[in-house]
């Protein structure tokens, strides 16, 4: 079977001056696959999608989308692509509607208010179409900027951390559309900071680190492969010989990594030793969280920003 | 949903028009207000003390083609220079950078969108003054005004597009619209015929392109002009072709909009 590339990256270097913003990175998405871009903040995952968009300009290295180089062939290869950017940005001057007519006019489309009217529908927009976009809430505007990347139907979707500083309810019906959207065959591109949302989404994750990627595999086999269990335990301390084992510290306890159920008895055998008195003591199951740390090689994952 | 191939640019012309059109209170009557002030102060105070071209008209009718076209030029450059810093601050121009619209597509919206609101605002101000000077309204050669008006609002929507883009804050632009824009226009000869100046301050005159625009256009009202009309059409349209493309080469390289 031949799958063909959404979107393809041959070693993409990207520099602002001294700083190695993509050093180096390849990457290719299937078509219909719903992929995850993860990385803690400066890793590079911004830059690497404004040059997906054409917003900036690569140093080395070729990006193409369905094909279309974004440099040469950027008409095509943006017509292929919808992005829904991080920034919570609008222009005051016009209401959704408004909005909408005019992203869907740049693309070249007329006569398009059938697809506008199911786009305000899906995003629960339709009681805001006349409203201007000044007077709506930080979620509302959120979704008037997905409705602008879906305009032109685009066969490949980027979405840039959409549901950073949305509330619940958005969350779960934007994602809701996009899944649709996913199965109706678009391909879904998501940064996130929010890990379970990718665990619960994407297909596969590619990991990136100071502009590198760092881990590119399926959330099944990246979740497989952070082998063993990991346990959280309330006490004052952890024995010295397990000190190396503590993946986090905080004041819920400490989260100690274990290979298997024999590491657990080894465990409790050298808190025993020690006198250390047990408060608490969970198993936990692998996710992706867990994951992304060893991964990181950091005690703490990157707490999720808030953003106006 | 139908497609027009390469239509994506009338949306944007479509877009900056819509923009102005809807805060007209201040684009397009404030403008006006400010060009009937100029009028009403300097008619009453030259009107009987300035003779220009030897005294075949009038200080008021003399005037008036002047305003007109300093309102067209003002407007033209305001239009291009605030949408797109605007845009740039409130980082909507993503919305333009995503689509397919080529830089020839972005630069001929932007600049047929300043040349509407500058020719709209001229309009306004010219209907006006007939109020006060209704003999201008029979125009000797209303094609050459309408060349110079054409001409001139290109020239500084070209301008503003290559300031807004330039300019990262508020004050780097008004430092370009008040030492360089506004001393040009005022020192074009909008209020006064060069024939007036000291020699040295004719000469200087001359290597102003914006004195080219506002004597060619108050050729197509009296017929009559401090330099031939044919001269001043071609040094316009020179510095409009030289603007065009130095606009063009900054957007294809992506100068400041795609870092």
């Amino acid at each position: 079977m031949i799958v063909a590339l959404a979107v393809e990256i041959g070693n993409v270097v990207r520099c602002f001056g001294s700083v190695r913003a993509l050093a180096g990175v390849s990457l290719a998405v299937e078509e219909g696959e719903f992929f995850g871009l993860l990385g803690p903040n400066g890793a590079g995952k911004t830059t690497l999608i404004s040059v997906l968009a054409g917003l900036t300009r690569a140093d080395s290295g070729t990006v193409r989308v369905l094909g279309h180089d974004v440099i040469a062939d950027y008409r095509k290869a943006r017509r292929a692509l919808g992005v829904v950017p991080q920034e919570l940005v609008f222009d005051p001057f016009f209401t959704v509607r408004e909005t909408l007519e005019i992203q869907s006019g740049y693309f070249g489309i007329r006569h398009n208010d059938a697809w506008i009217d199911e786009i305000l529908h899906h995003l629960d927009l339709t009681a805001k179409a006349d409203a201007n976009m000044r007077s709506l809430s930080g979620g509302m505007k959120r979704r008037v900027l997905v409705g602008q990347a879906l305009v032109h139907k685009p066969p490949v979707i980027v979405l840039d951390e959409p549901t950073a500083g949305v509330d619940v309810e958005l969350r779960q019906s934007l994602w809701a559309f996009i899944r649709k959207l996913n199965r109706d065959g678009h391909t879904i591109i998501l940064t996130t900071h929010y890990l379970e949302e990718a665990e619960a989404l994407c297909g596969r994750i590619a990991m990136l680190k100071a502009g590198r990627v760092v881990a590119l595999d399926t959330t099944k086999n990246l979740l497989a492969n952070v082998a063993g269990l990991t346990v959280r335990l309330v006490a004052d301390r952890v024995p010295a010989s397990w000190q190396h084992r503590v993946t986090s510290h905080d004041a819920h306890g400490f989260v100690v990594g274990l290979d298997s159920y024999a590491d657990l008895e080894a465990l409790l055998a050298a808190l025993r030793a020690d006198a250390i008195r047990i408060d608490e003591l969970a198993l936990l199951e692998t996710d992706l969280e867990q994951v992304f740390l060893r991964i990181m090689g950091t005690a703490r994952p990157p707490a999720p920003e808030s953003r106006s | 949903m139908i497609r027009v191939a390469g239509a994506g640019w009338l949306t944007l012309l479509y877009k900056e028009v819509l923009r102005f059109w809807k805060v007209a209170f201040q684009t397009i009557l404030a403008p006006m207000i400010t060009a009937l002030l100029y009028l009403l102060i300097f008619s009453h105070v030259l009107e009987s003390r300035v003779s220009v071209f030897g005294g075949q008209i009038g200080y008021t009718a003399f005037l008036v083609p002047g305003l007109v076209m300093m309102s067209v030029l003002q407007n033209a450059f305001a239009n291009t220079s605030s949408s797109l810093i605007g845009s740039k601050m409130t980082g909507n121009m993503i919305f333009i950078l995503l689509t397919p619209l080529s830089p020839a597509d972005f630069f001929a919206a932007y600049v047929l969108g300043a040349m509407v609101r500058g020719l709209v605002v001229g309009a306004g101000v010219f209907v006006v003054t007939l109020f006060f000077v209704p003999s201008l309204l029979v125009l000797p050669h209303p094609f050459w005004a309408l060349a110079f008006a054409l001409l001139g609002s290109a020239i500084l929507g070209t301008l503003g597009l290559i300031a807004g883009i330039w300019a990262e804050k508020f004050d780097q632009l008004s430092a370009f619209q008040n030492f360089l824009i506004t001393p040009l226009t005022f020192l074009s000869g909008v209020f006064y015929s060069i024939h007036s100046l000291p020699p040295f301050w004719q000469s200087v005159s001359h290597a102003n392109p914006f004195f080219y625009m506002i004597d060619g256009f108050r050729y197509g009202f009296f017929g009559l002009s401090d330099v031939p009309p044919a001269l001043s059409l071609g040094i316009v349209a020179g510095c409009a072709l030289l603007l065009s493309v130095l606009a063009l080469t900054l957007l294809r390289r992506g100068w400041k909009l795609r870092p």
